[in-house]
């Protein structure tokens, strides 16, 4: 079975479809709408106020986006800790996928901060670091994570830089490649402690927030919500990826595989759900979760999507046809993505004066980063070995 | 290999079973309660004394170098509706349809322990000398997390600046390191805010609770809520219609310092776990380092 796997190797001659057009196009609005963001000030950019100094950039870009990015990290428990190698072809896409929501959760960050001119003094400014603040935490182990991401990366560039037709390029491809293997346990593991700590640290974040936060979300558990609901997602994220990326390029999806990940989802999210609905019994709110109010209908909303997954994912029958795996994996993305707007955004209650839409620039700066980020994606795996798994004209011969 | 997969996996589980823990037993970690440090100040707000005349606001914005907010005066006078960028203090009316009404003064509280300094990145928000929570803009990126966890909703954000900084009450900091009173204390007419020692002021609070029985409700709040403030307040009016919410005894930081605090002690845990999992990439390391998948030959 090993054999069945080719590879990994760049997918030539797809980049200016027209769907990657419009996406250059909205990533490009996007990006003016930013430099116009730093020319007239977050008041006017943006809906935020004091009541909501948060907003979409932060509970999407952020705290979604690098969920959403949590591929790398689960599969590389599935693979490392778990020990299934199979799975390791899906491992560098998962990667890609993980580099490009990470990179975009970090610059995204920049564009939300005041005064990012001295976000530098993060990382540098180590005789400062408030050792009691989760933001820190979270903020650092974002950043040394991009950073990881894109070493666990390098070997597809320097394996494509190899059969450089420069021979300067080449011969430095040649002269790191090693040195790179022998640092990649190292980093690997990182790879595996910076997620674990941040996507937990994420959720921490709005225990501090607790006095205002609504009890249907208000626990001391939202580190370990945070932390199983991403990795859950990195699964969604994998397959939906897989599945898109087989469309797209014509490639034959690794049914087998796919339908694995599928079965690691189950677990997980029931871990989930179990931790969330007997902490709402020990906190005695299961009753305010049945109470149909704005904030009641939209917990029960996570949990029919979480649900209505699990249901999907029920059988080993359903788990291997594509179609009903992406769709399981598509109602836990979204479940996921609520769970975290939710806490943000919904159970976050600065008092009745105050309200917060994101505004018409916000949302397109975010849809632009996006299109940047799926752009970014089908250029890379153009260019390098990202992609297992054989071309269709392969198959069906 | 030694170290297997399953001991990494432990300490994972590990991790989740101290938060678990750590939820079974709420509030143990506050056991010892929140201690004014000797050389702490305060203010005392009494809102029976106050007429509503705001030269507290405008000596506020002087001493703090503040431009003036005309709100929806047309700028005619500083009418702020709130808060904002611009101003640190202001004075707000209460008036209950039945004609009952009372002043209520807002401004940083300076929580004993605040939650804006334990979320403050590099400590641009601190608890400094004599308890004050000051501001130092050279440390501050504007992530504006202070905001999203303040109780009382006062670190404010000059949303229209380019350089935009947090603003919010320091006592006059400078001020009271040349010997003065903050701003507002030194021109209040009624001294319906005062400025003083923290134990003296809240001592002055219960010995007129004591001494005029039904003037006021009888609380003196700040005095234990979220741990204690150095802002206390007296009133005849509810202090949650006055937008002073009741809050318990724990300090907003509880929660987090049980789960965070807990689980990254001295660091210890994060670095076994990184050891760990070092020791379960070493292992696999062939499958790391992408130069084949020969490892599929041990799985069952």
């Amino acid at each position: 079975m090993t054999t069945a796997h080719a590879q990994p190797e760049a997918i030539r001659g797809v980049v200016f479809t027209r769907s990657v057009r419009l996406l250059s196009a909205l990533a490009v609005i996007g990006g003016v709408l930013i430099v116009w963001r730093f020319l007239v000030g977050l008041g006017r950019a943006t809906a935020l106020t004091d009541g909501y100094p948060w907003g979409l950039w932060i509970a999407f870009d952020v705290v979604t986006g690098t969920a959403l990015g949590c591929g790398g990290y689960a599969v590389a428990l599935l693979v490392f800790v778990l020990n299934r190698g199979r799975y390791h072809p899906v491992l560098r896409p998962a990667l890609v996928t993980s580099a490009f929501g990470y990179s975009i959760a970090a610059f995204s960050v920049m564009i939300d901060v005041g005064r990012p001119w001295l976000a530098w003094k993060i990382p540098v400014f180590f005789w400062h670091w408030n050792l009691r603040s989760v933001l820190l935490e979270v903020a650092l182990c974002i950043m040394a994570y991009a950073l990881v991401l894109w070493i666990e990366l390098a070997p597809a560039f320097l394996e494509r830089a190899q059969t450089s037709s420069v021979s300067v390029i080449r011969r430095l491809a040649e002269a790191w490649l090693p040195v790179l293997r022998k640092a990649l346990p190292w980093v690997a593991a990182l790879g595996l402690l910076l997620p674990t700590m941040h996507q937990s640290g994420l959720g921490t974040l709005l225990l501090l927030s607790g006095p205002r936060l609504h009890p249907l979300w208000n626990t001391i558990m939202l580190p370990l919500l945070f932390l199983t609901s991403c990795i859950a997602m990195g699964f969604g994220m994998v397959v939906i990826e897989s599945a898109l990326s087989a469309r797209v390029l014509g490639r034959r999806p690794e049914i087998a595989m796919l339908a694995g990940l599928g079965g690691a989802m189950r677990p997980v999210v029931l871990v989930y759900l179990s931790i969330r609905i007997v902490d709402l019994i020990v906190r005695d709110q299961i009753n305010d979760l049945f109470a149909l109010d704005w904030f009641s209908v939209m917990s029960l909303i996570e949990f029919g999507l979480l649900f209505g997954a699990l249901a999907l994912l029920r059988e080993e029958r359903q788990r291997r046809d594509l179609g009903n795996l992406f769709r399981a994996s598509m109602l836990l993305l979204l479940g996921g993505a609520l769970y975290r707007f939710d806490v943000f955004l919904l159970a976050f209650q600065p008092g009745a004066n105050w309200a917060y839409f994101p505004n018409v620039a916000e949302i397109l700066i975010t849809v632009g980063l996006v299109a940047a980020e799926i752009v970014g994606y089908v250029i890379l795996i153009n260019l390098f070995p990202i992609l297992a798994g054989r071309p269709r004209s392969a198959v069906a011969r | 290999m030694g170290i297997s997969r399953r001991d990494a996996l432990k300490v994972m589980v590990g991790a989740g079973g101290a938060t678990l823990a750590a939820a079974a037993t709420p509030g143990q970690a506050n056991a010892a309660a929140v201690v004014a440090r000797p050389d702490a100040v305060a203010m005392l707000y009494d809102a029976t004394r106050c007429i509503g005349c705001k030269a507290c606001m405008v000596a506020c914005s002087k001493a703090n170098h503040l431009e003036p907010d005309p709100g929806w005066s047309q700028g005619l006078y500083q009418a702020p509706a709130d808060l904002n960028g611009k101003t640190k203090n202001i004075i707000k009316l209460y008036q209950e349809p039945g004609g009952a009404y009372s002043f209520v003064k807002r401004q940083c509280m300076h929580c004993l322990d605040p939650a804006c300094t334990s979320a403050c990145m590099l400590g641009a928000l601190k608890k400094g000398d004599r308890g004050v929570v000051s501001y130092n803009p050279d440390l501050c990126i504007g992530c504006r997390y202070c905001t999203m966890v303040c109780p009382f909703n006062v670190p404010r954000f000059e949303w229209d600046s380019l350089a935009p900084k947090i603003v919010k009450c320091e006592f006059c900091k400078e001020r009271l390191a040349e010997g003065k009173l903050p701003g507002c204390c030194e021109v209040c007419p009624t001294g319906a805010v005062i400025f003083g020692k923290y134990t003296d002021l809240l001592a002055e609070a219960h010995w007129r609770l004591d001494a005029h029985p039904g003037r006021y409700v009888p609380k003196v709040y700040g005095e234990s809520e979220v741990g204690g403030t150095q802002v206390l307040y007296l009133a005849h009016v509810d202090f949650a219609k006055l937008g002073l919410p009741a809050y318990g005894p724990d300090p907003v930081p509880t929660a987090v310092r049980e789960v965070f605090q807990e689980i990254y002690q001295g660091l210890v845990p994060p670095i076994a776990l990184y050891a760990l999992l070092a020791a379960v990439m070493m292992r696999s390391r062939r499958l790391v380092t992408g130069e084949g998948p020969e490892q599929e030959a041990e799985e069952p």
